[in-house]
């Protein structure tokens, strides 16, 4: 009961944590359409007459007609419509996964043959593109940008590998073209500035959280830039996603939210969710095989993960209406191709789970090393919809779900030690694979204000000293860079590797500390990337669908496959003043000083004469008697 | 009793050496210590900025053409003077910016027909038919006979009263303002040192149309001429998107007398603002956007008029509204039959488009409709939309507008500065309120002297430094730290050093007056 409680209090708190935070931005939208509006009013009072300005221009139509007879001969051929060339896709996998909950991804892709750095021409004309996407990429000459808004933690043990990996809050990694001179410039411009996009953060990122890793992060799309001075990294561990963030994402499509899949994108379903992670991927790709042309990828993605059995009464059911309290009815009608493809490669007889509307359409994909076969719906058909005109996905589980192969890379990471001087952090990496070894790039940027103590830095695996083959160590400055430590570590089959290295709690500056020191200071996740071996090569043995004579030597693009994983951020307390400390500092020094500089200034000023001791007590008490009496008195 | 004098003379000047160090070591200490660093800023000639005295002159040429003064008139003065050329009206020698040439014209002259007095060409020049001099004249008497004339067409060609006083009416408060070149006025973007033109296409029904513009080709020949021409007055940047499902925030009423929807003039003030969360704002410069729409309405609110307040249709079916942009409806609905293949592809045709928008980019940027005297003529603009003299003008009033904005940002500042002792002025803000005030002073020299490129010039770099100066974030380092916090924190130690040093000094000025009053007495 009491738990039934919790759950519903912290229901609340969600929902209300939700209608809180996109106040800012809200209220600056309305402001603006307040300004709007009353510009546009002013504009009827101001103006007198909209018939005056259709006079003029009338006017002016007169004389344009000339312009438009000189040059419609020169410009003929411009006139024709130009082909378009640009394209969008969209669609919607979803997978169930096998702790019941169901992860859904979105991806909307967005292809454009132009060259943004193109000399001399600037591309100023958008059709399918963003424009203020667009914009961004010249300006600052971008050759690739990504960036993702994180709530909630990917959960490797229990849901197996995402399609695409996102750390928790925000994450920026940017390539900048070779031809940018002040790269730490346009960064910082760039922070600003999206941050305005996306109505996050991001403006919180400056030179000490910003690190140029040597061999994580290269480049995805074309071009083969190795020189990572030309690369930023930045993530923002504490940045808090929320509907503030979804709508300027969903803006940047073509159909927004109103037609296609992007109609399912109902925030307040979304974000009742145990995952949900939004990304913008910009990259330079090759246009057609012999990569003659480039052409720009944006790739929007949104991941989410339900928790379906929990909020579904016990029952493992799920439709699209259930998830996302929509139903599709049509298509984008910019998409070249529309689907949603459910991923059935666990349930290939029918026997596990039942879906409805059943599709005769199958598709197969390799996906992370892993063949997998999809149900796949075409939404630019009419019969995808049937008779009600509306698609409402239905999965009814019969059985209890089989186990989950364990994934082949894990990573765990976690502070240790006590007191609030020194500590230890522990990053674990788990290889699963039964007999296979490889190597994995460990990639930990740390805040200045850990200072960690490179040297005892310690890679174990099996309980045996592991040397790292690379190592690539940059130590911090303070208040200008944080610590950012690269390794290749060999991880051995089956096998645990621990890194630690430990680190003493520095002392901030009174401004620096947050709204809130007691939380914690957050560090960002650790990043794992690795060649990974392919699950299809494993299975040796796995011969029941395919022939013989395909199975004995792996196929070398399947055998293995590119997977990055990241760490939990970590939590850490730092050495806390209290903040009134400095007052009563202030005060309790001008005192002592004030009674040290008066007993001085009264030794210095004071004068000093010889007093004729008094007569002692009793003779005075004496001599008052004898007054009394008469009596002469004493001397 | 000599030893305690000793004493009490010792205590005496222990405790005005005490405060004599207090005073010459402690308080410039202090003061040095937590004084805030404020450059140097020439608040006397900011002072004078602010009485401002424009002075405008405008170079004006008169030719005499062949026939028009007597021999006896030509010889009346020096020969340097004579200038006598072949001159072809539409010559190509270009003519410094801002002056104004006028060729005079026998009065039997046939090249302007009967009624015409004045013909102003598409350069800086415009014939003038003489009117009837007397022989006897000298070439004095002649000018000043032609004096009116030329006049008026300076006020055409260059500027008028009214043209300046409604390019200062945002920064000086004036009555003497028509409504018209008031309105004007204030239809024009402001005057900034570049702008963004967007053109949007809105197309709120993708299902059914299918809609192609050649925006590139069309900026290409519509719009750039005239932004090249514009070249000196700002930086432009042309771009255009396409917006889908974009509506505009009225539904429109559908009027059976013409089987249309109608948008009346009273609703349209309520059309933007939906749209204009949808259309963005340029995320990589901070310069003024002018939005144009072109706005296609869906198959189902088709076709779509504008009426104006006195109920008619509004042949352009555009509005525009001032400052910001217009938006034009393009009706589709003609150009396929009810069983056509949706989505239909259809072009739309970027001449009739693009001369409603260039119309309308026209009253945005403040190229002011000039209302010659009658027996005017002006000759059509050509193929740029702009003669040489409506530039002319439209500098004129951008450098009176430049000058009075940045003279009135330099002297706030220094208000601001001069109240407020608590913030810092770094040296980057000093040298940037100098450099604003010298390119002002040279701004107003060079439009005294009549050099309007250079005025311009000078009044835009005046108008960037002040705003840098203006908007620099180090003004705001200090600027809550309040008095009442620094009292508190100064209290605990001030008064307890302070008291005993006042009290003694107290005691010695007490003493040394009644010392004086005993010797009085005294030698009394």
């Amino acid at each position: 009961m009491a738990a039934h409680r919790c759950g519903l209090s912290l229901v609340c708190i969600l929902i209300f944590s939700s209608l809180a935070h996109p106040s800012s931005c809200d209220t600056l939208e309305k402001a603006n359409d307040n300004t709007a509006e009353k510009r546009s009013i002013s504009e009827v009072n101001t103006d007198g007459s909209v018939a005056g300005e259709a006079l003029n221009e009338r006017q002016w139509q007169s004389t344009d007609a000339e312009v438009d007879r000189s040059d419609s001969t020169t410009h003929s051929e411009a006139l024709t419509p130009a082909a378009a060339r640009d394209e969008f896709q969209e669609e919607l996998v979803i997978r169930p996964l096998h702790s019941g909950d169901i992860y859904a991804s979105f991806q909307f892709r967005t292809l454009w043959d132009t060259d943004f750095l193109q000399e001399g021409q600037k591309v100023s004309h958008y059709r399918l593109f963003p424009k203020s996407l667009g914009q961004v990429l010249s300006k600052f000459s971008v050759r690739e940008l990504h960036i993702s808004f994180t709530q909630g933690f990917w959960r490797t043990m229990q849901w197996g590998q995402p399609f695409i990996p996102s750390p928790p809050g925000a994450e920026l990694w940017v390539w900048f073209h070779d031809t940018v001179s002040d790269v730490d410039g346009n960064w910082k411009e760039l922070t600003n500035v999206l941050s305005g996009i996306f109505c996050a953060s991001l403006n919180f990122i400056d030179l000490t959280n910003t690190v140029q890793p040597s061999a994580s992060f290269k480049p995805l799309g074309l071009g083969n830039a190795t020189d990572h001075r030309f690369l930023r990294y930045a993530t923002l561990p504490r940045e808090i996603v929320c509907t503030e963030n979804l709508t300027p994402w969903k803006k940047l499509l073509p159909c927004g939210s109103k037609a296609g899949l992007a109609v399912l994108m109902k925030s307040e379903k979304l974000f009742h969710s145990s995952f949900h992670s939004q990304a913008v991927h910009i990259r330079p790709i090759c246009q057609d095989e012999q990569c003659s042309s480039k052409a720009w990828e944006l790739r929007q993605t949104l991941n989410v993960v339900f928790d379906l059995h929990t909020s579904g009464q016990g029952k493992k059911e799920w439709s699209l209406f259930k998830m996302f309290s929509r139903t599709l009815t049509e298509a984008c009608p910019l998409a070249s191709s529309s689907k949603v493809y459910v991923d059935i490669t666990d349930n290939p007889e029918g026997e596990l789970f039942e879906l409805s509307p059943a599709t005769p359409l199958l598709g197969q994909a390799v996906v992370l090393g892993d063949r997998r076969t999809y149900s796949v719906y075409d939404l630019s058909r009419a019969e995808t919809f049937g008779q009600l005109r509306s698609f409402n996905l239905l999965l009814r589980w019969k059985g209890d779900s089989g186990d989950m192969l364990r994934p082949l890379l894990h990573a765990e990471r976690y502070v240790a030690g006590f007191g609030l001087q020194t500590g230890e952090i522990h990053t674990v990496i788990y290889n699963n694979h039964p007999y296979r070894a490889f190597p994995v790039l460990l990639m930990d940027s740390v805040p200045w204000y850990l200072q960690l103590y490179i040297h005892t830095l310690t890679v174990t695996s099996k309980s045996r000293d592991n040397k790292p083959s690379y190592i690539h160590y940059q130590p911090a400055k303070d208040r200008h860079r944080p610590h950012l430590l690269e390794m290749l570590i060999q991880l051995p089959p089956h096998s645990m590797t621990e890194v630690t290295v430990q680190f003493e709690r520095a002392l901030l500056k009174w401004t620096e500390y947050t709204p809130d020191p007691n939380h914690g200071f957050y560090v960002g996740s650790s990043v794992v990337s690795a060649l990974v071996p392919s699950m299809v090569a494993m299975r040796t043995n796995f011969t029941q669908d395919q022939p013989l004579f395909s199975s004995f030597v792996p196929v070398k693009e399947e055998s293995s496959y590119f997977v990055r994983v990241y760490t939990e951020p970590l939590l850490v307390n730092l050495p806390t003043p209290d903040f009134s400390m400095p007052y009563n500092v202030i005060c309790l020094t001008c005192t002592v000083v004030a009674v040290g500089y008066g007993s001085f200034y009264n030794l210095l000023t004071r004068t000093f004469q010889v007093d004729e001791p008094s007569p002692p007590l009793s003779k005075r008490l004496a001599n008052l008697i004898r007054r009394m009496r008469g009596v002469p008195l004493l001397t | 009793m000599a030893a305690l004098q000793l004493e009490k003379q010792r205590g005496r000047y222990a405790a005005l050496a005490i405060a004599a160090v207090v005073i010459v070591v402690g308080i410039p200490l202090w003061w040095k210590t937590t004084e805030t660093y404020r450059a140097w800023l020439p608040f006397s000639e900011i002072s004078e900025l602010d009485s401002l005295q424009l002075q405008l002159s405008v170079d004006i040429e008169v030719v005499f053409s062949r026939g028009t003064l007597t021999p006896e008139q030509q010889k009346k003065f020096p020969l340097s003077h004579v200038n006598e050329k072949e001159h072809q009206l539409h010559h190509k020698t270009e003519f410094s910016c801002g002056s104004v040439v006028v060729y005079v014209i026998p009065e039997s002259s046939t090249l302007l027909p009967e009624d015409v007095k004045v013909y102003v060409g598409q350069r800086r020049t415009a014939l003038l038919r003489s009117p009837p001099f007397k022989t006897s004249w000298n070439l004095k008497e002649v000018l000043s006979n032609l004096d009116v004339e030329v006049e008026q067409v300076v006020s055409t060609m260059s500027f008028g009263h009214q043209d300046i006083v409604a390019a200062l009416s945002n920064r000086v408060r004036m009555t003497k303002v028509t409504k018209e070149s008031m309105a004007d006025s204030m239809r024009a973007i402001k005057s900034s040192p570049g702008y963004e033109i967007t053109f949007s296409l809105l197309n709120p029904d993708p299902k059914s149309h299918s809609l192609h513009w050649d925006i590139e080709g069309a900026v290409q020949s519509y719009i750039q001429p005239l932004l090249n021409k514009l070249a000196p007055i700002a930086n432009f940047s042309v771009d255009s998107q396409i917006l889908y499902y974009a509506v505009l925030g009225v539904n429109p009423r559908f009027d059976n007398s013409v089987s249309a929807y109608t948008l009346s003039a009273d609703s349209l003030s309520h059309v933007i603002n939906p749209v204009e969360a949808r259309l963005g704002s340029n995320a990589a410069s901070s310069n003024p956007v002018l939005n144009f729409l072109l706005y296609v309405p869906d198959a189902h609110h088709s076709p779509l008029f504008i009426r104006d307040h006195s109920k008619r249709k509004v042949p352009s079916n555009a509005f525009h509204s001032p400052r910001w942009g217009g938006i034009m409806v393009y009706n589709v609905n003609e150009m396929y039959g009810p069983e056509a293949e949706r989505p239909v592809d259809i072009n739309i045709n970027m001449a009739k488009v693009m001369g409603v928008f260039l119309a309308q980019l026209r009253l945005m940027l403040g190229v002011q409709h000039t209302h010659p005297p009658t027996g005017f003529v002006l000759q059509s603009p050509g193929s740029a939309g702009l003669a040489d003299w409506e530039l002319d003008r439209l500098l004129w009033s951008r450098s009176v507008e430049n000058i009075a904005t940045a003279s009135t940002t330099i002297t706030s500042l220094a208000q601001l500065l001069d109240q407020i002792g608590n913030i810092v002025i770094n040296d980057n803000i000093a040298q940037q309120v100098s450099s604003a005030v010298t390119s002002l002073q040279s701004a107003v020299a060079e439009l005294e002297a009549g050099n309007l490129a250079f005025a311009l010039q000078y009044s835009r770099e005046a108008i960037l430094a002040s705003e840098r100066a203006f908007f620099d974030p180090s003004l705001l380092h200090l600027l809550y730290f309040p008095d009442d916090q620094k009292f508190a924190i100064y209290i605990p130690l001030f008064l307890p050093m302070c008291v005993p040093i006042v009290l003694s000094l107290l005691k010695i000025v007490s003493e040394a007056k009644k010392r004086r009053a005993d010797k009085q007495a005294k030698s009394d």
